[in-house]
């Protein structure tokens, strides 16, 4: 509220700003506007940026940064009776000061004796704080504001080359902006490196990518016995391979083959319908694909076994078919084979599309039919970029949450049955961090050890398949 | 044909030999091509049925059943020094048990019956009434309101009498009164308005999408102020200004990859940076659109890019050979032809933040929020988490209900998506 309120009287400031700036430019030039190097909005804006932009961002990251500096202070000094506690209590308690302080609700912890004492000590402190924190964050913008115009201001003159610095301005705008996605990686790696590595101090990393024993739920607190052996992902790897091979087999030949269709057969009628219909199922949510499977694919696939269970001879295999559930391997795989259909498909036509009609008329010219023309010619032409497409489907198949969060089980299970439950990554993940959740536990951290195992195999999966579609496209350029 | 009167046996016999690998290449074709129209039919069937699926699963919460009933608001059973300890339920139950002609007996169990039947609506409806206006105590007042979810799905015919009775729901007695209302005009049937005007609830007949439809536009408000400048700045500079070299192939390289990045990666990245490192306050609309607005940049960029590309040199040249500097040109000319393009790509985008859900999971939006965010910083849920909530609850009237909210989902991002086919027809430029 308070930086809002402070942001709207910089951003009155600096249109005064701008109007000085443009009014003394127009009258150095004795009003001719024509003798001034720039024209004169550019002098206008040129103090508006001064006076404006350093105090702006000095309060925006006062707004970002405060919470984190308030509490920083406050837990520089720690009174024995908070020292006590066991550590998540103690964060708990810094945490209930700051709300406390900033008239939000705390949480239902009840406080009594010296920790009540020493929560309203800190109360007050964390207030102290803030109101410094705030006129110091205040003071600094307005002596930043008025430094800048004052600096801007008197350099406005007919010679002055105005445009210039505020193109000047407008390019390290730019700059920043094009920074921030690489910046996202950087938060990305950085966050899962820095969380997956406090994972690593109680959970050793090969024990992790390479244990058979995946039950998180069972080892609450690091210093249980069985902590070290329950965190083996290979289940988890496994199951999310088994989906995503059963998606690519429903993915795969069904997106190639209308991909094919749609750019060698298709008239333009066909394929005006055909392709946004494709679309649509491109751009409907995972969630609702998750919906489907769980409450309408999931059942029909478990009373059609029921039903051929019933129909078999009795037996093993009849008893276990009649003894299928909803959450099966193969509902998620299908219904995600569905998702990644148009996928395929539409990164398919475009590389099969790329392929020049020379190499096609060269092969009608010698009397081949089209169907052989596609398999002889076009499709080992394209193979590189097809190969390039499924990499990327198989990356988007196992970074998929929803659809497997939905519709497969939860139970680690190292098996290769696609009509048995299994869980993956993913869904380990949304379960780990979902719900109550102390953030200091392996249980939590463990979901950015999953994190970041799957962040580097799609990643190496993306680098792969452009790097390949890439070298594709040269060869055709 | 002069051969055949030549009569020459050795070429006749090559042609025909011809004629039947030809038949096989033939064949082959057209086994190919059937294969190609299979597959598109396939892919067309999974969508039929998809959409279908839910449309018949959802439909129905589009209409209510409701009940009109004079409720006696009897002084014997209402405490005036502690209105909001009384037992309004079993009022409504009376009024009900009135109209049906029943009595209670000594267990109670008519009248637990008869309360299973209607919402715990009405008992809201008193107090909030009798908070207003305390003399109503004593009067006879007709109140309106909703019936439980299963006497709804009874009449929706979702619950069926031929079932064997101890495997629905509600038993014959029951259903018999619930004919009896229905005969008297008490019980009619309407179009569903407050699924659209209640937030997120406990009962199935009092949930509603607003809290999640407003939850979403708050959050995907914050997005866009995001995603599209910082995109649109970011893919002008790599287009019109970055010199080629090794910086900015590492730029480009980095935004291609963080568009495959699986998005509930950005869910652990906001949970780490956003929620635990700068303390914004968890499932608020606020970090959602954060961290949404992160995944939704990289497409932007893309987008923008294209658009900027589809601009002709000509257009540039022209502007710098006038006298207009580097940066005049792009912000006066290049950008505001490429904006058609851009706005499209900066629509689809949005459309697809609207519908994702995993990240948001991370960031503690699962958690029950009945009612409207109060801000930007409150507690809230959106479209997509509602419908996973609902998912996993077990009543069935909540599956009607989370079909429907992926009815009012799809038209949301179906406007979106139309806006932007018609923003790329009406002023699409081809050069």
């Amino acid at each position: 509220m308070l930086t809002w309120l402070s942001l709207l009287v910089l951003a009155l400031f600096s249109g005064v700003a701008f109007a000085a700036g443009r009014r003394r430019a127009v009258a150095s030039a004795g009003g001719r506007s024509r003798v001034l190097h720039s024209l004169p909005v550019y002098y206008g804006t040129y103090a508006a940026l001064w006076a404006g932009a350093p105090a702006a961002l000095l309060l925006l990251l006062g707004a970002s940064f405060g919470g984190r500096i308030e509490d920083a202070m406050l837990q520089s000094s720690r009174p024995a009776a908070v020292q006590a506690l066991e550590p998540d209590r103690q964060a708990v308690f810094y945490s209930d000061a700051h709300a406390i302080a900033s008239k939000q609700p705390p949480s239902e912890v009840a406080y009594e004796g010296e920790l009540k004492v020493a929560l309203d000590a800190k109360v007050a402190e964390a207030q102290r704080i803030e109101t410094v924190l705030n006129v110091g964050m205040l003071a600094g913008a307005g002596v930043l504001a008025l430094a800048g115009f004052l600096l801007a201001f008197p350099r406005i003159s007919t010679e002055f080359r105005a445009r210039n610095r505020v193109e000047g301005w407008v390019s390290i705008l730019l700059i920043g902006c094009s920074v921030a996605a690489v910046l996202t990686t950087l938060g990305i790696v950085l966050s899962l490196v820095w969380e997956s590595w406090r994972f690593f101090q109680s959970v050793n990393p090969i024990s992790f990518l390479f244990g058979t024993e995946w039950s998180p739920q069972i080892a609450m607190r690091a210093d249980q016995v069985a902590s070290a052996g329950a965190f083996g992902a290979v289940p988890l790897f496994a199951g999310t391979f088994l989906i995503m091979l059963i998606a690519m087999l429903v993915a795969a030949p069904v997106g190639l083959y209308s991909a094919i269709y749609l750019s060698e057969y298709a008239s333009r009628t066909v394929r005006g319908v055909v392709k946004p219909l494709l679309e649509i199922l491109a751009g409907v949510p995972t969630v609702v694909y998750g919906f489907f499977a769980a409450l309408t694919v999931g059942p029909l696939f478990r009373a059609g076994f029921n039903a051929i269970g019933a129909a078999l001879p009795a037996g093993p295999l009849a008893t276990y078919l009649m003894e299928v559930q909803n959450q099966m391997a193969l509902v998620a795989g299908v219904v995600m084979g569905i998702m990644l259909i148009p996928f395929v498909s539409s990164l398919s036509d475009d590389i099969i599309n790329a392929v020049p009609q020379s190499l096609r008329d060269g092969s009608y010219a010698m009397g081949a039919t089209k169907s052989e023309t596609v398999k002889k010619v076009v499709l080992p032409a394209a193979l590189p970029g097809i190969m390039a497409a499924m990499l990327l489907a198989v990356s988007r198949a196992v970074g998929e949450t929803m659809i497997v969060t939905m519709a497969a089980g939860l139970q680690a299970k190292l098996t290769a049955n696609p009509l048995d439950t299994v869980t993956t990554v993913t869904v380990q993940i949304v379960t780990l961090l979902t719900g109550d959740q102390e953030f200091d536990s392996p249980k939590t951290l463990s979901a950015f050890g999953l994190g970041l195992t799957l962040f580097v195999v799609t990643l190496t999966l993306n680098i792969v398949a452009l790097r390949i579609v890439q070298k594709y496209r040269e060869q055709y350029d | 044909m002069t051969d055949a009167t030549l009569g020459a046996a050795a070429p006749r016999q090559a042609l025909t030999a011809a004629d039947a690998r030809l038949k096989k290449r033939h064949a082959a074709e057209r086994r190919f091509k059937a294969q190609g129209i299979a597959a598109i039919i396939v892919a067309l069937v999974f969508l039929v049925v998809l959409v279908g699926r839910i449309v018949s699963q959802g439909y129905t919460t589009f209409e209510a059943h409701t009940l009109t009933v004079p409720v006696y608001l009897n002084p014997d059973r209402i405490d005036t020094s502690d209105l909001s300890g009384v037992n309004y339920d079993y009022i409504v139950a009376e009024a009900v048990m009135k109209k049906l002609n029943v009595q209670d007996d000594d267990l109670g169990t008519i009248s637990t019956k008869v309360q299973d039947l209607v919402s715990r609506d009405f008992g809201f409806q008193i107090l909030n009434k009798l908070k207003a206006d305390p003399k109503l105590i004593g009067q006879t007042i007709e109140l309106h309101g909703p019936l439980k979810a299963d006497a709804d799905l009874y009449f929706k015919g979702e619950i069926k009498r031929e079932t064997a009775e101890g495997d629905r729901k509600l038993d014959n007695q029951q259903l018999d009164w619930l004919d009896k209302l229905e005969k008297t005009g008490a019980i009619k049937s309407g179009f569903n308005f407050a699924f659209f005007t209640s937030s997120d609830s406990t009962e199935p007949e009092q949930a509603g999408v607003l809290g999640a439809v407003v939850g979403s536009a708050m959050m995907l408000i914050i997005t866009a102020l995001i995603a599209v400048p910082v995109g649109v700045l970011a893919a002008t500079y790599l287009e019109e200004f970055a010199p080629k070299n090794r910086w900015t192939d590492i730029i480009e390289v980095n935004i291609n990859n963080l568009a495959a990045v699986p998005s509930i990666v950005y869910g652990l990245l906001g949970l780490a940076l956003f929620i635990n490192w700068l303390n914004v306050p968890r499932s608020s609309p606020l970090v959602g659109g954060l961290v949404l607005a992160l995944m939704a940049l990289p497409t932007v960029i893309i987008a923008t890019r294209s658009a900027l590309k589809a601009v002709p040199p000509s257009i540039r040249e022209a502007a710098l050979g006038v006298g207009a500097s580097k940066t005049q040109t792009v912000f006066h000319h290049v950008l505001p032809l490429a904006m058609p393009g851009v706005m499209t790509g900066a629509i689809l985008s949005l459309a697809h933040a609207l519908g994702e859900t995993a990240p948001l999971l991370m960031i503690g939006m699962v958690s029950f929020v009945p009612g409207v965010p109060e801000g930007f910083t409150g507690a809230a849920t959106v479209l997509p988490v509602q419908v996973f909530i609902w998912e996993n609850a077990s009543e069935r009237a909540f599956h009607e209900r989370t079909a429907a909210a992926i009815i009012v989902l799809l038209v949301f991002m179906i406007v979106m998506n139309a806006a932007a086919v018609i923003l790329r027809r009406r002023f699409e430029r081809r050069w």
